[in-house]
């Protein structure tokens, strides 16, 4: 079931010199709603996670999350109030365990900065939450593993778990299967599927069979700008987006 | 992963030969056992945010430099200041400095991090060697020490040196244990995870600047400390104490001993002030002595060569061979 739009995108646009990566895009996501954003190399869907996350600044228009305008909001607050991210590529801390990358994630949530007296690690809630979120991407078994032994599909799988442990209304995940092969793909995509129920997703993925699995709205881009938004039938009807991406031949569809 | 300290059994038995080193009696190594124990305190102060923060200060003596320079201005000039009021004074003052300063500096990284902190510790420097402030280039003496009593008593009396000893190394233990639990708490693996990678930090949700503004603070007021035995032992403040080559010296320790490693920074206060007494003496190197640089740079420079990870990384290395020996040695009886 869809509810509430939690994400309100209105006329975001982003240029980096004369370069108009986000170009006047506006969108919204529901939660309980998967919403993909699909588009060549270049049409700007890193960016936009990026201005979403707040790790960019917008050059205009404005965000609203849960009827709050925090288009001006640094990344952390964004994050607090409930948007979790995904990196494209691989951004967890390496050095650490693989509990301790997602323990610190859920100490995020109650930071206790001048609490000097007890370990980080002697919090039963924040152990659990990280525990969680680590049973949910299947990665349990491998909680006292230094992250950087992990195999590239575990790494994107804690990247997730991480996001996870923050307890995010909001997932923003930026291409998720990249690098991973076809067994991680399809266990990571059931994955977000379970997340979909009880999260609002926007997900930027170049696997079209996975994003027509699990994607309830579809929003194409190119060159910055929205193509078309709707249900992916209604997308895989659209001429202009055959024509523009998804190439002229219907059979790959 | 780094242990951050050395196993309890070594760290009691140092702290033991610590505390019976006064025993030796002669006072010239007495006050050179303080002397490297501040600079212990310093040089710990340092490596929270080199080691464990990942922000290189080149402006490290600012903090001991002002706390010094209260405690010599609070003083009354012939009879002794009393320590518990002096003591927290000299520390406010130097957190209030790194608070000003952190505010600014903490906002930038790498190598700007490095020149701005540089810059704002070059300026209280001229600050004081201009100015009629803290006495100009000549400093100030503080002909009596500050005075320790509780409720009426002495119980330490800072004049004494075998007492001076005892009273620094009671403050060293307290600083490593007290930044050993600041590191384990979630302050600490904060720092950690923005050591390693601070763009993460921020979209799971930390206030980063905030984070590193705290450790910089932190930072301050425990080379503070620092700064005010430095003064109380000898004796006088003079603007070199905060100039770049007291920053560059404590930096200098902190590599030396191994960064990120609370031992790291002890051995590297032991070691520098030890090696620069060794190379600086006529007696063992005669018409050399005068030269001490030029050997002491030299031998730093193997030193960091071959022990990549500082004197306290290679000690690291050493004790896990020692402890991992024990359990194969029991495979080769077994079979």
């Amino acid at each position: 079931m869809t509810g509430d739009e939690i994400l309100k995108v209105r006329s975001l646009c982003k240029s980096f010199g004369g370069l108009a990566a986000v170009d006047d895009v506006s969108l919204q996501v529901r939660t309980g709603e998967l919403h993909a954003v699909i588009g060549p190399n270049g049409a700007g869907k890193t960016t936009l996670i990026n201005l979403l996350a707040g790790d960019l600044p917008t050059s205009s228009g404005s965000i609203l999350f849960r009827e709050k305008d925090i288009t001006k909001f640094p990344t952390a607050r964004r994050s607090r109030l409930g948007i979790g991210r995904s990196y494209q590529k691989t951004n967890i801390f390496l050095g650490f365990t693989v509990l301790e990358n997602c323990r610190l994630a859920a100490q995020s949530r109650a930071p206790r900065p001048l609490n000097w007296w007890r370990d980080a690690s002697s919090y039963g809630d924040e152990m659990k939450q990280a525990r969680r979120a680590l049973a949910a991407v299947e990665l349990a078994d491998r909680t006292d593993d230094i992250a950087l032994a992990l195999s590239h599909g575990e790494q994107r799988q804690l990247e997730l778990a991480m996001c996870l442990a923050t307890a995010p209304q909001l997932l923003l995940l930026d291409e998720p299967l990249a690098g991973m092969g076809t067994e991680e793909s399809q266990k990571m995509v059931d994955l977000i599927g379970r997340l979909a129920d009880s999260h609002a997703i926007l997900l930027v993925e170049h696997d079209m069979d996975a994003v027509f699995q699990l994607a309830g709205v579809l929003t194409v881009m190119v060159n910055g700008k929205v193509l078309a938004t709707g249900a992916p039938a209604e997308i895989r009807a659209n001429r202009e987006v055959q024509n523009a991406y998804l190439g002229s031949s219907d059979e790959i569809l | 992963m780094i242990p951050i300290t050395l196993p309890r059994t070594v760290l009691i038995a140092v702290g033991l030969a610590a505390a019976l080193f006064p025993l030796i009696g002669a006072t010239f190594y007495i006050q050179l056992g303080a002397k490297i124990m501040i600079m212990a305190i310093f040089a710990l102060s340092l490596d929270l945010l080199v080691g464990h923060t990942g922000l290189v200060s080149l402006g490290h003596a600012a903090y001991f430099g002002v706390a010094a320079y209260a405690l010599a201005l609070i003083s009354p000039k012939y009879e002794a200041a009393n320590l518990w009021l002096t003591l927290p004074a000299a520390m406010v003052v130097a957190a209030l400095t790194a608070l000003i300063i952190g505010f600014f500096v903490v906002r930038t990284a790498g190598v700007y991090f490095i020149m701005v902190t540089l810059a704002f510790a070059q300026m209280l420097y001229s600050v004081f060697h201009d100015t009629k402030l803290g006495g100009g280039s000549d400093g100030i003496y503080i002909y009596v020490r500050p005075e320790l009593i509780i409720a009426g008593f002495k119980p330490l009396d800072l004049e004494n040196p075998v007492q001076f000893y005892y009273f620094t190394l009671i403050l060293l233990v307290f600083v490593y244990a007290f930044l050993h639990r600041v590191l384990h708490a979630p302050f600490g693996r904060a720092l950690a995870g923005i050591r390693l990678n601070e763009q993460r930090m921020r979209s799971i949700g930390f206030s980063v600047f905030a984070y590193k503004l705290g450790a910089f603070v932190l930072a301050g007021v425990l080379a503070g400390l620092a700064g005010y035995l430095a003064a109380c032992q000898f004796g006088f403040v003079n603007p070199d104490i905060l100039a770049w080559q007291q920053s560059g010296l404590v930096l200098m320790m902190v590599i030396l001993g191994g960064m990120g490693r609370l031992h790291g920074a002890v051995l590297g206060a032991f070691s520098y002030v030890l090696l620069q007494e060794i190379f600086s003496a006529p007696a063992l190197l005669g018409a050399y002595a005068k030269h001490w640089q030029l050997g002491m740079g030299g031998l730093i420079v193997m030193i960091v060569l071959v022990f990549p990870h500082g004197i306290g990384g290679f000690l690291d290395i050493a004790l896990r061979r020692i402890s991992y020996r024990r359990p194969s040695g029991a495979r080769t009886d077994g079979t």
